[in-house]
C-alpha cells in the first residue's frame, strides 16, 4: 500500500499530525492490495452516531477496521483554566456542563471534593437528597443512552419511550432544583434548597412506575435477534486491557471487573444502602448493555431506600464561615450579611493542601483533584473525566471489527463529549 | 496502610523518595524524577500493594509572582504555608500521578518536580498504557515533555497553537490572534490547520 495514496485521500500537504499518527502506528499493511481496498475514512465530528463531537479517523481494509484514532477537543472550553479564577462557589454552575446528561452527579462530585478539602460534611438529610439526585442523574443518563444505543443499531421506537421516562425525571428536577437541565443544585456544605414533600412524592411515584416501563422497553430488545446479533461479541475489551487503559464505570464492569466506587470507597450515605454491583464478563457491547440495564434497577432500589430512610433536618452545615447563608437571613441578620460579604468577595479560603475525590457517576469514575494555596479560588483544579478515559480505550475495541459495528461500539461506551473535552 | 506503603518505598527506593506528607488521609509521595518509572513499576507489581489502576495523571504550574500573591485577607500564614506545597521553590512544574489499587482499595499520589528549563520526565505508558492520553493532555496544557511517549501530540488545542494554556503566565482571556478562526484573514491556508 503506497503512502501517496493515503496522502491523496487526506487531501493536504503537508500531512496533518493526526493522519501521520494513523500511519505511524502499527498499520503497515503486509498483504498485497491489488484491488485498492485500503482507505482512510473520516467519521465525525458531525455525525449522529458519535454522540456529540467525537471524531474518528479510521483506516479500513475493505470493511474491516485496521486501526482507529479518536480525535477529541472539539468541545474544549478550558474549564480547568476558568476554575483558577473562579471562587469555589462560582465553579458549581460550570460542573453542570461537563456531563450534561447527569448534572446533579457532577455537582455532587465537585462539592464533595471541596468539602473534603475544607474538612466539613453536609448534614444527613442533604446527603440523602444528594444520593437521590445522583441516582436520578444516573437513571436519566442511562435512559438517554438506552434509547440512543438502540437507535444506533436501528431500533427507533425505543428512543421515544426512554425519553418519555427521562422527561419525568426532568419534571422532578424542575421541582427539586428549579430548573430542568443545568441544575447547579449543590452548595458547599449542603444544598441550594430542601426537597419538598411534593417532590419526594413525585419521585416515589416515578420509581414505582419505572420498572414496569423498563420491562416494556427491555422486551423490545432483549429477545430481539437483530439487536443481539449486532451487539454480541463485538467491541471486545478484555479485563486486562480495561484496567490497563484506566477504563471505569460500565465499560470496566462490562469487562468483568467488580469496581464500583460507591462500594469500594464509600461516600455520602451509600454504606447504609443496600445495592448490588453489576458485572458481566462478556467484555463486549452486549455485556456493557446488560450492565447499564441492570444498574438502572439498582438505582431504583437505592432511591426507594433513600426516600424511606431520609431524616428530617437542615440541608446546610452549620459552618457560617464556609457555607453560604440563606438569602432571607442575609437581608435581616447582621452576622449573615457579613459572612455573605466575605464569602462572595474573598471566597472560602480552605487550608493549604491537595485532595482528590472521586464518585461513581453514570459514566464511571468522576474525580476532582484540587490544589489549594489557601486563597478563595483553587490554584489548580483537575477534572478526571470518565468519558475521556473510556474513549481512549475505543481503538482497542474497534480494531478488527466491521465498519457497521463502529456505531454499536461507540454506543456501548456511551461517551459524553462535554465531559471528555472539559 | 499508608505507613506500610511508605515503609516499602523507603526500603526499596532509599534515595528516590524526596518527601511525603499526609493531608485528609491522602498520602502524597514526592519521587525523584529519574526514578519515577521504576517506582511506578514496583508499586504496580508488588503483591502487597498492587496499584494496578492509574486513576489520573496531571500537571500543575507552581509559578508564583509577587503580584500573584495579592493582599492577605484572613490571618493566614501564607508565606510559610505555600512553601510547603512548592516543595522546592526552584521547580516550577509538578506532574501528579493519582493511582489506586482495585484489590486493596487504596489510593496513593505520586509527584515529580520539574524545573522550568528542563520540563522533561520519562513516560509511564510502559507501566500503565492508559497514561497515553493523560500525558498528551498534560503536554498540551502545560508543555511538559514525556520522554519516550509513543505519540506525544496536542490533544485539545490545534496543532498550530504555540502556547500552553494552563501555564500561569498564559492570560485567562487568551492571546489575540494565537488561534485563527476559519474564514478570517489570519487563518492558515488549507492544509496547515488540523482539520484538513
Amino acid at each position: 500500500m503506497s503512502e501517496q495514496k493515503l496522502t491523496a485521500a487526506g487531501g493536504s500537504e503537508p500531512r496533518s499530525a493526526l493522519l501521520q499518527a494513523l500511519l505511524d502506528k502499527d498499520t503497515m499493511l503486509e498483504f498485497d492490495d491489488p484491488l485498492g481496498s485500503d482507505m482512510v475514512l473520516n467519521m465525525g465530528p458531525q455525525h449522529p452516531a458519535t454522540h456529540g463531537v467525537l471524531r474518528l479517523l479510521i483506516r479500513l481494509d475493505g470493511e474491516t477496521v485496521v486501526r482507529a484514532i479518536p480525535d477529541v477537543g472539539y468541545l474544549h472550553r478550558g474549564y480547568e483554566k476558568l476554575a483558577e479564577s473562579c471562587s469555589y462557589h462560582e465553579f458549581i454552575p460550570h460542573t453542570d456542563r461537563l456531563d450534561y446528561l447527569s448534572p446533579i452527579s457532577n455537582n455532587v462530585a465537585y462539592v464533595l471534593a471541596v468539602e473534603k478539602l475544607l474538612g466539613i460534611e453536609a448534614p444527613p438529610r442533604a446527603q440523602y437528597i444528594r444520593v437521590i439526585g445522583a441516582e436520578l442523574s444516573r437513571l436519566a443518563s442511562h435512559l438517554v443512552w438506552f434509547g440512543s444505543m438502540a437507535m444506533d443499531v436501528g431500533a427507533l421506537t425505543l428512543l421515544l419511550w426512554t425519553f418519555r421516562e427521562r422527561e419525568k425525571i426532568q419534571d422532578i428536577w424542575d421541582i427539586l432544583t428549579g430548573v430542568r437541565f443545568t441544575t447547579s443544585y449543590t452548595r458547599i456544605g449542603g444544598l441550594a434548597q430542601d426537597m419538598s414533600d411534593e417532590c419526594a412524592q413525585m419521585t416515589k411515584e416515578f420509581i414505582d412506575q419505572l420498572p414496569k416501563n423498563l420491562d416494556e422497553c427491555e422486551s423490545l430488545l432483549n429477545k430481539n435477534r437483530i439487536f443481539i446479533g449486532r451487539c454480541d461479541g463485538i467491541g471486545i475489551l478484555s479485563k486486562e486491557d480495561a484496567i490497563a487503559m484506566s477504563a471505569s464505570g460500565p465499560v470496566l464492569r462490562g469487562s468483568g471487573v467488580a469496581r464500583d466506587i460507591r462500594r469500594d470507597e464509600p461516600y455520602l450515605v451509600y454504606p447504609e444502602l443496600d445495592f448490588d454491583v453489576i458485572t458481566f464478563d462478556g467484555c463486549d457491547s452486549l455485556s456493557r448493555y446488560y450492565v447499564r440495564l441492570n444498574e438502572m434497577r439498582e438505582s431504583i432500589k437505592i432511591i426507594r431506600q433513600a426516600l424511606e430512610k431520609m431524616p428530617k433536618g437542615p440541608v446546610s452545615a452549620q459552618e457560617p464561615k464556609r457555607v453560604l447563608p440563606k438569602k432571607e437571613r442575609i437581608y435581616t441578620k447582621m452576622e449573615e450579611l457579613i459572612h455573605d460579604f466575605m464569602l462572595i468577595n474573598f471566597g472560602i479560603n480552605p487550608p493549604v493542601g491537595e485532595v482528590y475525590h472521586a464518585i461513581e457517576s453514570s459514566k464511571g469514575e468522576l474525580g476532582f483533584y484540587i490544589i489549594s494555596d489557601g486563597r478563595g479560588h483553587p490554584w489548580r483544579l483537575k477534572i478526571r473525566s470518565p468519558s475521556f478515559m473510556n474513549i481512549q480505550a475505543l481503538p482497542i475495541m474497534l480494531k478488527g471489527g466491521m465498519i457497521s459495528d463502529i456505531v454499536a461500539i461507540i454506543g456501548s461506551v456511551d461517551p459524553v463529549m462535554g465531559e471528555a473535552d472539559k | 496502610m499508608n505507613e506500610m506503603i511508605l515503609a516499602k518505598l523507603a526500603g526499596n527506593f532509599k534515595d528516590a523518595i524526596l518527601s511525603s506528607n499526609e493531608f485528609r488521609g491522602e498520602l502524597t509521595v514526592v519521587v525523584k524524577k529519574e526514578e519515577i518509572v521504576p517506582v511506578c513499576r514496583f508499586l504496580r507489581d508488588d503483591p502487597e500493594l498492587k496499584f494496578d489502576l492509574l486513576s489520573d495523571l496531571c500537571g500543575a504550574d507552581m509559578l508564583v509572582s509577587e503580584m500573584d500573591r495579592g493582599p492577605e485577607v484572613f490571618d493566614h500564614d501564607y508565606e510559610n504555608d505555600f512553601t510547603k506545597i512548592l516543595e522546592q521553590p526552584q521547580s516550577r512544574f509538578q506532574v501528579i500521578y493519582n493511582i489506586c489499587s482495585l484489590e486493596k482499595k487504596t489510593r496513593l499520589r505520586l509527584k515529580v518536580l520539574l524545573t522550568e528549563s528542563e520540563p522533561h520526565v520519562e513516560t509511564v505508558t510502559s507501566v500503565w498504557p492508559g497514561a497515553e492520553w493523560l500525558e498528551r493532555e498534560t503536554f498540551d496544557m502545560l508543555g511538559i515533555i514525556f520522554d519516550g511517549h509513543p505519540d506525544l501530540r496536542r490533544i485539545y488545542m490545534a496543532d498550530s497553537f504555540e502556547y500552553f494554556p494552563l501555564r500561569k503566565d498564559f492570560p485567562l482571556m487568551g492571546i489575540p490572534g494565537s488561534l485563527p478562526l476559519p474564514g478570517t484573514a489570519a487563518a492558515p491556508q488549507e492544509g496547515e490547520n488540523r482539520h484538513e
